[in-house]
C-alpha cells in the first residue's frame, strides 16, 4: 500500500518551512514597535557595549588557558593569548579524565537528544493534531511539570539509581531526561501550525495507519522545528550540571562534572581550570557560530507562541 | 493540488465503495483494528512523556517525603529507619538553613530584577531596524551556549582577591581592593553577575519575539495621539508583553530556587560545599547537596527538598494573589 508520493511530502514540507517563516517576513512589511524606525548610533553602542560584556569572559578564559598560573594571577593580568595553551589543555587533560569526559558527554548529550527528540514530536503530535479523551488535562499536566525543579526528587532518585545498579552509570543521568516537558511543547505548538488536517486525512484516506503517517507525514514537516529542538535540547544536556554532579563519580564523569571536581581538588592550577573549562565550551560555541541564526530564530519562535 | 488527485485516484479504490461490498466479516476484523489504532495511538504517543516522569519525577518526588521522615545515610542507603518529623525538626531549628533560604531569596531577587530590566531594555533596541541584526542578537545569546561550570570558574577569576581581574581594574581607576567572595554582599553580587550574564541574552530574545508579535496599528495610534516613544514604549509595548513578562518572571524564580554551580564553585573545594566560611552564599540547592553528599545524611536532605517545595507552593501563592490584585486594580 503506497503512502503518498514523494511529490506530495515534499509539499507539506515546504509549506512548513514557508509557515516557519512566516512570522518573519510578516515582521518586515508590517513593522511591530520600533521597527519601522532606524536605529540610531546609541542603539549600536550600546549593543557594543553589552556585546563585549558577552564575549569578554569567553576571551578571558582563552587567555588564561594560555597563561601560566603565575602570569595569570600577576598584579596586572596579562590581555593576550600566550603561548601556553597546549601545555595546559595537555595538563588538563591528564589530570581530570578529560578524554573519557568528552566520549561520556558525547553519548549523553547525543542519547538524550535523539530521544528528545523522537518522544516529543510523537506526544507533540498527538497533543497537537488528535483527538482522545483528557487531552487539554494531560496537556496541562505536561506544562506543570516544567515548574517542578530536580532538586525536589534527587535524593530518592540517587537510592533508585543505587538499587538499579546504575549508580555512577551514564545510564542515571540519561534515563531521567529522555522525554522534556518543554520539548512536547515546543513541537506541539509547531505542528498545530505547520501540519493541516487535510495531509493527515489525505494520508489515512490512502490507507496508511497512524505509525505510519507519523512516519511519513509528520516527521518531514516536522523537521525544522526538530532541528532547533535538538540543539536547544544538545546545548542543555551538554552543560547540565546539578544532577550530573551528584549521580557521577570522579572515575566516570561528563565534561561539566570532571571541570567541577578538577576545579575542587586540593590545589587547583588556574590555567589548567581554564583550559578545561575551554574544552568543554569550545564545541558548542563552534555550534554556536554555525547554527547561531536557527538558535536565535528557536528560542524566538518558541516563546511567540508560549 | 493537480498531482495528488490522480495519484490517488491510480492507487487507491474510491474509499466509499471498498466499504460496502466485500466480505463483512473481514472488514468487520479490520475497521476494529483500524479503531484500536485510532483510539491507543495518541495514548501509546503520549506515554513515554509520562512514564519517564511518573518514574524519575513524580515518583521521587512524593517518596522524598517518606525518606524525610526516616534516617538514611549515604554508607547505607538500604537501612532506613523511622524518625517522625525529627529531620524537618533538624533543619528548622539550623540557622544555616534559614541564611539558605533568605539567601536563595536575596540572590534570587538581585539576579532576576536587573537581568530582566536589561533584558527589556536590550529588546527594545534591537527591535529597531539595525543593520547585522541577527549579529547582535547571537553576540547576546552566546552567553548561553556556556556551562554553569565554565561560567562560574571564570567569574571566580574575575572576582578573585588577589590577581582578580576586576580588582585589577578597580584598582586601575584608584579604587581599593574588594575581598568579593567573603563579603555578604560581595558575594550575591557575584553570584549575580555570573547568572545575569548567563541568561540576560536569552529572556532579549524571548522579549524580542514578543514585541514583534505586537500589531503596529496601536502604534500608529499612538503616535497620532502624540504619544512620545518613551510613553508609546511605556503604554503600547510594556501592557502588550504583560503575559511574557510573567512568563519570564515565573521562570526565572524557579531557575534562581535551583542556583547549585555558581555558588558551589565560586570558591571551589570545601569552601564551595559550604557557601562561604559564613555561609554568605550558600543557596537551598548548596545546603542540600552539602548535607546529602558532602555529610552523607541523605534524610535531612529529602527533608530540604520538601522544604523547597513548600517554598515554591508560597511563591506560586503570592504570585497569583498579586496576580489577582493587579487584574482588579486595573478594571
Amino acid at each position: 500500500m503506497t503512502m503518498t508520493s514523494p511529490a506530495k511530502v515534499s509539499e507539506p514540507g515546504l509549506a512548513a518551512r514557508s509557515a516557519h517563516r512566516a512570522p518573519k517576513r510578516a515582521s518586515r512589511f508590517k513593522p511591530g514597535a520600533g521597527q519601522q524606525l532606524n536605529g540610531g548610533p546609541f542603539a549600536y553602542i550600546a549593543l557594543a557595549v553589552v556585546g563585549i560584556g558577552s564575549l569578554l569572559p569567553l576571551y578571558w578564559t582563552l587567555v588564561a588557558a594560555s597563561h601560566t598560573q603565575d602570569e595569570v594571577l600577576a598584579s596586572t593580568p596579562p590581555f593576550l593569548p600566550g603561548d601556553r595553551l597546549f601545555h595546559n589543555l595537555d595538563a588538563a587533560w591528564n589530570q581530570a579524565h578529560l578524554g573519557k569526559a568528552i566520549v561520556n558527554s558525547v553519548i549523553v548529550s547525543g542519547c538524550i537528544t535523539a530521544a528528545t527528540l523522537f518522544f516529543c514530536t510523537l506526544a507533540g503530535y498527538a497533543f497537537a493534531k488528535m483527538r482522545f479523551r483528557g487531552r487539554n488535562t494531560l496537556m496541562t499536566g505536561v506544562i506543570l511539570t516544567l515548574t517542578i525543579p530536580p532538586q525536589l526528587s534527587v535524593v530518592p532518585l540517587f537510592m533508585m539509581m543505587a538499587d538499579l545498579g546504575w549508580g555512577g552509570n551514564l545510564q542515571s543521568v540519561i534515563f531521567p531526561t529522555l522525554v522534556s516537558a518543554f520539548g512536547v511543547f515546543f513541537m506541539r505548538q509547531y505542528l498545530m501550525e505547520a501540519l493541516p488536517y487535510e495531509l493527515i486525512e489525505a494520508a489515512k484516506i490512502d490507507g496508511a495507519n497512524n505509525f505510519r503517517i507519523v512516519l511519513s507525514v509528520v516527521l518531514p514537516v516536522a523537521r525544522p522545528a526538530m532541528m532547533v529542538l535538538g540543539m536547544l535540547t544538545f546545548v542543555q544536556a551538554w552543560n547540565d550540571f546539578f544532577w550530573p554532579y551528584l549521580a557521577l563519580n570522579q572515575q566516570n564523569p561528563t565534561l561539566q562534572v570532571a571541570l567541577g571536581q578538577l576545579s575542587a581538588s586540593y590545589t587547583p592550577d588556574t590555567s589548567i581550570v581554564m583550559a578545561g573549562a575551554l574544552i568543554s565550551t569550545l564545541p558548542l560555541l563552534v555550534v554556536f557560530v554555525i547554527f547561531g541564526k536557527q538558535i536565535v530564530g528557536g528560542i524566538m519562535s518558541g516563546a511567540v507562541k508560549g | 493540488m493537480a498531482t495528488s488527485t490522480p495519484t490517488r485516484d491510480a492507487y487507491a479504490p474510491p474509499p466509499r465503495g471498498s466499504q460496502r461490498k466485500p466480505a463483512p466479516r473481514r472488514q468487520n476484523w479490520r475497521s476494529r483494528l483500524w479503531r484500536f489504532d485510532d483510539k491507543a495511538s495518541p495514548y501509546a504517543y503520549i506515554a513515554p512523556f509520562f512514564l519517564v516522569f511518573g518514574a524519575f519525577g513524580l515518583y521521587p518526588l512524593i517518596y522524598t517525603g517518606w525518606i524525610a521522615l526516616h534516617r538514611v545515610e549515604m554508607t547505607g542507603m538500604n537501612q532506613m529507619e523511622w524518625v517522625g518529623w525529627e529531620n524537618f525538626d533538624k533543619i528548622l531549628h539550623d540557622s544555616e538553613f534559614w541564611t539558605a533560604v533568605s539567601n536563595t531569596f536575596v540572590i534570587g531577587v538581585m539576579s532576576t530584577v536587573p537581568q530582566l530590566l536589561v533584558a527589556l531594555g536590550l529588546a527594545h533596541l534591537l527591535n529597531y531596524k539595525l543593520r547585522a541584526s541577527t549579529f547582535w542578537r547571537t553576540v547576546i545569546l552566546t552567553p548561553y551556549a556556556t556551562s554553569v561550570a565554565s561560567a562560574a570558574l571564570v567569574f571566580a577569576l574575575v572576582f578573585r582577591a588577589d590577581g582578580g581581574l576586576l580588582n585589577w581594574a578597580l584598582h586601575f581607576i584608584g579604587l581599593g581592593d574588594t575581598n568579593w567572595a567573603n563579603g555578604h554582599w560581595t558575594s550575591k553580587i557575584a553570584i549575580s553577575v555570573i547568572v545575569i550574564w548567563r541568561w540576560t541574552g536569552y529572556n532579549t530574545l524571548i522579549y524580542l519575539a514578543a514585541m514583534q508579535a505586537v500589531p503596529s496599528d496601536l502604534y500608529e495610534a499612538a503616535s497620532l495621539d502624540g504619544a512620545s516613544r518613551w510613553q508609546q514604549f511605556r503604554k503600547v509595548t510594556i501592557p502588550s508583553l504583560r503575559p511574557t513578562i510573567l512568563f519570564t518572571i515565573v521562570i526565572s524564580t524557579i531557575g534562581s530556587m535551583q542556583l547549585f554551580g555558581e555558588p558551589l564553585l565560586l570558591e571551589g573545594g570545601t569552601l564551595g560545599a559550604t557557601g562561604g566560611n559564613e555561609n554568605q552564599y550558600e543557596t537551598l540547592s548548596v545546603y542540600l547537596y552539602n548535607y546529602g553528599w558532602n555529610l552523607g545524611h541523605l534524610g535531612p536532605a529529602a527533608a530540604v527538598a520538601w522544604a523547597m517545595l513548600a517554598l515554591l507552593l508560597l511563591i506560586a501563592a503570592v504570585n497569583w494573589l498579586i496576580g489577582r490584585y493587579v487584574r482588579k486594580s486595573a478594571v
